[in-house]
């Protein structure tokens, strides 16, 4: 009961019935506006082909149909290899930039640190000026030999400047000094402490930054644009897959307006079918981040507490 | 790591203590700190520091010896050309149009982005029924979480010139289909419906955090005065909402030579036709490098881009530092 009233406005401070009608419709009526095209896929990736050919793409469709799902789970060898190339890249990569991040915030956390203001100049520079794509670029594959690897998919982003200082900051404000200390006393250094005493009393942030993370590296695309060649399919992340379709029917599109020529030979991925490739990749996304809502709401309203 | 990817609520990144700097000295900890975070230290210097130096590029006609390493080819094989990159690139007349149209929809995503979400935020604070409340920030912030890969075939969905359902119901109305992809009238207004489509939940839920942070007594003794709600908005709401408005704002005016490449480059399709619309400065770098392979100019695009982003930051900090000493962000 009393955290209820916390969360809605006071009874002395409402506004008027019909203004609270009003703004509870606008609300609607956005929520409706974000997820409808969302479910506008779903329904396209279980539409059956004959269907879209005849109607179009239709909220009502003439048939159902799962041949979408059917095709892609025949094409093992491009289809699910790209899913879980995009799953193994997601998990390694979230922890390789949690481990960075933490330790990172970790330390600057500290009030005596002697590298402290060096190494808030050296994260801090970067977010101001950068050498520019192509220097990266030529950086990652001439000098690191990158190209066609994974890790030209996970290392480029697998640190932040913003998300080591959101941590910084709640290790300041939240983890108790007296924990660090008693750790200190019991003779344990500072890896120990960092690990076994001020890692689990930060789940919030943590589990708000690992998501982060995970969607982001979940939802890169531009990295396989740079750094994977077309020779090397087998690398390819989902949403690498989606461009790369694109790409080929843009191309075949534009053959034929200039030549003429037809592609009756190639078998063209259907449209139920990209939508369903499109339906694989937001799912994850859409059934799991409103149960980490909760931490990443109180995430965020931490890292606005100042210094 | 741009700009662009920083979570929009924080505080400032120097906090006082780290200004005072009193002697301190090396110890026991300082080595074990170190080393813990030395794996992040050898990251920046990988993939931050040692880019930099690329913008040597910026400044050199480059070729390639494929008998030499890469060093070599970049510091001796490739002739140093000064400011003529600079020249050769601003001798395109089509570079006006791209920072033009950088500069162009930057500005309405920075009225939008910070107006549109602020307002919303206050009233969805006001709404009765706080589980209704939780349901539409949830709802609203999923764009948040996709790709404009993703979003590209949202777009298409409605917009496919044979199948769309925008097509489909003009079709079934009498009108004649639009051919989305060819035209580039619509655009502008396409992709500042989608930026804010994808941007307000997010932005949203952050100035609600903040809003249902503030102290409720302030509140308590403006009703007791007999305020209304529109002067509590005007009178306590809005600038308690300043700092973390000005931080925005700085981040989005230095942002604003640099554009979000996904938008621009696959919600268009990469339409050939819609270039002169939609191409912006990031799409252009891209492209350079990509399709024409034109080290020179790609790198000369990035050096400025990046070098007038800087100073643009430096100097709005300085003044919003200047209106309200509370308010910069470094």
């Amino acid at each position: 009961m009393k955290k209820e009233s916390k969360n809605s406005q006071p009874k002395w401070n409402r506004v008027h019935p019909i203004t609270n009608v009003a703004i509870s419709s606008l609300f609607i009526f956005l929520a409706l506006l974000t997820l409808l095209p969302l479910v506008f896929v779903i329904i396209i990736s279980f539409s059956s082909d004959a269907s879209v050919a005849e109607k179009g793409y239709s909220f009502f469709p003439n048939a159902w149909s799962t041949a979408a799902y059917e095709y892609m789970w025949k094409s093992k060898d491009y289809i699910i290899r790209s899913f879980f190339n995009s799953v193994g890249i997601t998990v390694v990569g979230t922890c390789i930039a949690l481990v960075l991040i933490a330790t990172m915030g970790y330390a600057l956390s500290r009030p005596k640190f002697y590298m402290k203001n060096i190494y808030t100049w050296m994260i801090f520079i970067p977010m101001l000026f950068g050498g520019g794509l192509l220097a990266s670029y030529m950086v990652n594959t001439q000098i690191y030999q990158l190209r066609n690897t994974y890790w030209a998919l996970i290392l480029p982003g697998a640190c932040s400047g913003w998300y080591i200082i959101i941590m910084r900051t709640f290790f300041q404000t939240t983890v108790p000094d007296s924990i660090i200390e008693s750790g200190k006393i019991d003779g344990a250094r500072q890896i120990r402490i960092f690990a076994q005493l001020v890692l689990p009393i930060s789940l919030p942030v943590i589990a708000t930054i690992g998501l982060f993370m995970s969607f982001s590296y979940w939802n890169a695309w531009y990295g396989a644009m740079l750094y994977i060649t077309s020779d090397h399919r087998h690398l390819y992340p989902l949403q690498y897959v989606l461009i790369n379709i694109q790409n080929n029917i843009d191309f075949m599109a534009k053959v034929e307006a200039e030549t003429g020529m037809t592609f009756e030979s190639v078998q063209l991925p259907t449209e139920t079918f990209r939508m369903a490739l499109v339906v694989t990749i937001v799912l994850p996304i859409a059934c799991s981040y409103p149960f980490f809502q909760r931490f990443f709401v109180g995430g965020l309203t931490i890292g606005s507490v100042k210094g | 790591m741009s700009l662009k990817r920083m979570p929009a609520e924080r505080g400032n990144i120097f906090p006082e203590s780290y200004r005072r700097r009193d002697k301190k000295r090396f110890s026991a900890d300082d080595v074990e700190l170190i080393g813990i975070s030395l794996p992040t230290v050898i990251w920046y210097l990988a993939f931050c520091y040692v880019p930099m130096f690329g913008i040597v590029f910026a400044f050199k006609s480059w070729s390639r010896d494929p008998k030499q390493g890469f060093l070599y080819n970049l510091f001796v094989e490739s002739e140093w050309v000064g400011f003529g990159n600079f020249k050769f690139l601003f001798l395109n007349p089509k570079i006006w149009n791209y920072i033009g149209n950088t500069l162009t929809y930057n500005i309405i995503f920075l009225l939008i982005g910070i107006t549109f979400p602020v307002a919303l935020a206050i009233a969805i604070s006001y709404m009765y029924s706080s589980k209704l409340r939780k349901v539409c920030q949830t709802a609203t912030f999923l764009p948040h979480f996709l790709s404009w890969v993703v979003i590209s075939y949202f777009v298409y969905a409605f917009l496919s010139t044979d199948r769309g359902l925008i097509n489909n119901m003009i079709l079934n109305a009498g009108g004649t289909p639009i051919k989305w992809y060819q035209d580039t009238k619509p655009w502008p207004y396409i992709l500042i419906f989608l930026n804010t489509w994808k941007t307000f939940g997010y932005s949203m839920v952050v100035y609600m955090a903040s809003i249902t942070g503030f102290d409720q007594s302030m509140y308590e003794s403006a009703v007791i005065d007999g305020a209304t709600i529109w002067q509590q908005i005007k009178g306590i709401t809005l600038p308690l909402l300043r700092p973390i408005l000005s931080i925005m704002f700085i981040l989005n005016v230095g942002n604003i030579f640099s554009s979000d490449f996904g938008l621009f480059y696959h919600v268009t399709r990469n339409s050939g036709s819609l270039a002169q619309a939609t191409t912006t400065i990031d799409v252009y770098v891209y492209k350079a490098l990509m399709e024409d392979n034109n080290y020179g100019y790609s790198s000369a695009t990035s050096l400025l881009q990046n070098t007038i982003g800087c100073i643009l930051i430096i100097i709005t900090n300085m003044a919003v530092k200047k209106i309200d000493p509370n308010s910069g962000l470094f």
